[in-house]
């Protein structure tokens, strides 16, 4: 493997400087932002390096699960900010967060014990980025689940509302949103999938190549990854799906949009 | 025209019901006695019959035949105490769709043939849409009706075939009716009782 300097990394830094120089003297208003993500890429990815580091050299199933919960908390925060509309107090979320803790972190420990056959199950060096990466797509299907749900339920109220009037129960008043909400959350990993390796080359594929692994060896890793997030997505966001629909309506299945946050600006 | 079971003697009460801060309001209606009820705009009928449909919040008691609201799940009242919102909507493209079977008895009393099913939506107009709406909610043989404005979009001749077929499922099947309309005239015309909303509560309209 060919490791990268100081320099090679100045380069490249270099480049996006550059952007950053044409976007200030286009008037694009994007180089502040530009430069801000840039530097944190570079901090926060020094800091996970040093991070992982350690935990490779001490292979403790407490350090590993604090690490966990930390990623499950980082990804429950992200999916709660990305919502226009979204639940108040606690649901916000704790819904995302525990549809991601039930689908991401059992399939992880499932593919870990039975399909990659780690020893220590746990061992960090597996256990991290394949979390990393289920958690990472299931947070994005839950994200645009959620949301397609919330914002059409508040659209929609009249429709929604006639339905229950006409004697539909909660869940068959939106049936129709709750399809539409699966749909728009499923869609990613369906496409990503679709496309590998004919559009793309997916990014852990390419990683191992670079790193040296033998083509097919990287493959296999990668077809094992999709199915796993296919699946992981599948199930977080279902069941994050069934715990916003409950919770948009109270037990005399009335729509209940109070308890949904006013626009985010 | 339309045969219909004889279905239980149904009657309404309401009391002590108390919605987004307004109330309380009592009422009661006997079976197959249809009673008006008036307010100013922003008195808050709609609110009201939001409520005994039990689409919203509310404290106080609603009762059918002496059976409280809770007795009942949540469709299992709406289908049998029916509210006709002022504006209907519809989600399917096909005026079918919304409609459990493909056969309406109330068609042809409202002026509609059984092609009516094959309709746009898109293409209906408001009258059509208003009528088309009752139609939809006699479907689930309402023991009571919660009707806001049903006339409010029809012309004269429309809104007598309504009134009349109102009056007729009234009598047929011994239903409650409380029926909110701005119209004074049509209030006497329909309502056996009249009542007047206000903020403080519900009094008898004699006048």
């Amino acid at each position: 493997m060919i490791t990268l300097s100081a320099v090679d990394l100045s380069l490249a830094a270099g480049l996006v400087l550059a952007m950053a120089a044409l976007s200030w003297r286009m008037q694009l208003g994007l180089s502040g932002q530009l430069l801000i993500a840039g530097t944190r890429t570079v901090v926060q990815l020094l800091l996970i390096g040093l991070v992982l580091k350690a935990l490779f050299a001490n292979v403790d199933l407490l350090w590993v699960t604090g690490i966990s919960l930390v990623m499950l908390l980082a990804a429950g925060r992200e999916v709660m900010a990305r919502q226009q509309r979204r639940f108040t107090g606690w649901w916000g979320f704790g819904m995302g967060t525990g549809a991601m803790f039930i689908s991401s972190f059992a399939i992880t420990v499932l593919a870990l014990t039975t399909m990659v056959a780690t020893d220590p199950w746990y061992d960090p060096q597996y256990a991290v980025p394949l979390l990393g990466m289920l958690l990472g797509n299931t947070m994005s299907g839950i994200a645009l689940a959620l949301d397609r749900l919330t914002t059409t339920a508040w659209q929609q109220r009249a429709i929604i509302e006639q339905r229950l009037m006409l004697g539909a129960a909660r869940l068959d008043a939106i049936a129709e949103i709750r399809r539409e909400a699966m749909r728009s959350g499923m869609m990613p990993i369906i496409n990503s999938m679709a496309a590998a390796g004919l559009v793309s080359l997916p990014g852990m594929m390419t990683g191992q190549i670079l790193a040296g692994s033998p083509p097919l060896e990287a493959v296999k890793y990668q077809i094992l990854i999709m199915f796993l997030i296919s699946a992981g997505t599948g199930f977080g966001v279902t069941a994050a799906l069934w715990l916003a629909s409950k919770r948009l309506f109270d037990d005399r299945d009335r729509l209940r949009l109070d308890k949904l946050s006013g626009p985010r600006r | 025209m339309v045969e219909l079971e004889r279905s239980y003697m149904s009657s309404l009460n309401v009391i002590d019901l108390r919605t987004h801060e307004r109330g309380p309001y009592s009422l009661s209606i006997a079976p197959g006695e249809c009673v008006s009820l008036r307010g100013d705009s922003g008195s808050g009928k709609s609110l009201l019959l939001r409520a005994i449909a039990d689409l919203d919040p509310h404290e106080g008691q609603v009762l059918l035949d002496n059976m409280p609201v809770t007795q009942f799940t949540a469709p299992q009242w709406r289908k049998r105490v029916a509210l006709l919102p002022a504006e209907s909507q519809w989600w399917q493209d096909e005026v079918g769709a919304h409609f459990p079977t493909e056969e309406c008895p109330w068609f042809e009393p409202l002026g509609f043939g059984t092609e009516t099913m094959r309709w746009q939506v898109s293409r209906l107009s408001s009258g059509e849409k208003q009528r088309l709406a009752l139609a939809r909610i006699l479907m689930n043989k309402p023991r009571v009706l919660l009707l806001d404005e049903p006339t409010a979009s029809l012309d004269a001749n429309n809104v007598i075939t309504v009134e009349r077929l109102i009056d007729e499922y009234r009598h047929t099947t011994d239903a409650a009716v409380l029926w909110v309309s701005h119209d004074a005239q049509q209030a006497t015309r329909v309502g056996n009782r009249h009542l007047q909303l206000t903020t403080k509560g519900i009094r008898e309209d004699l006048a």
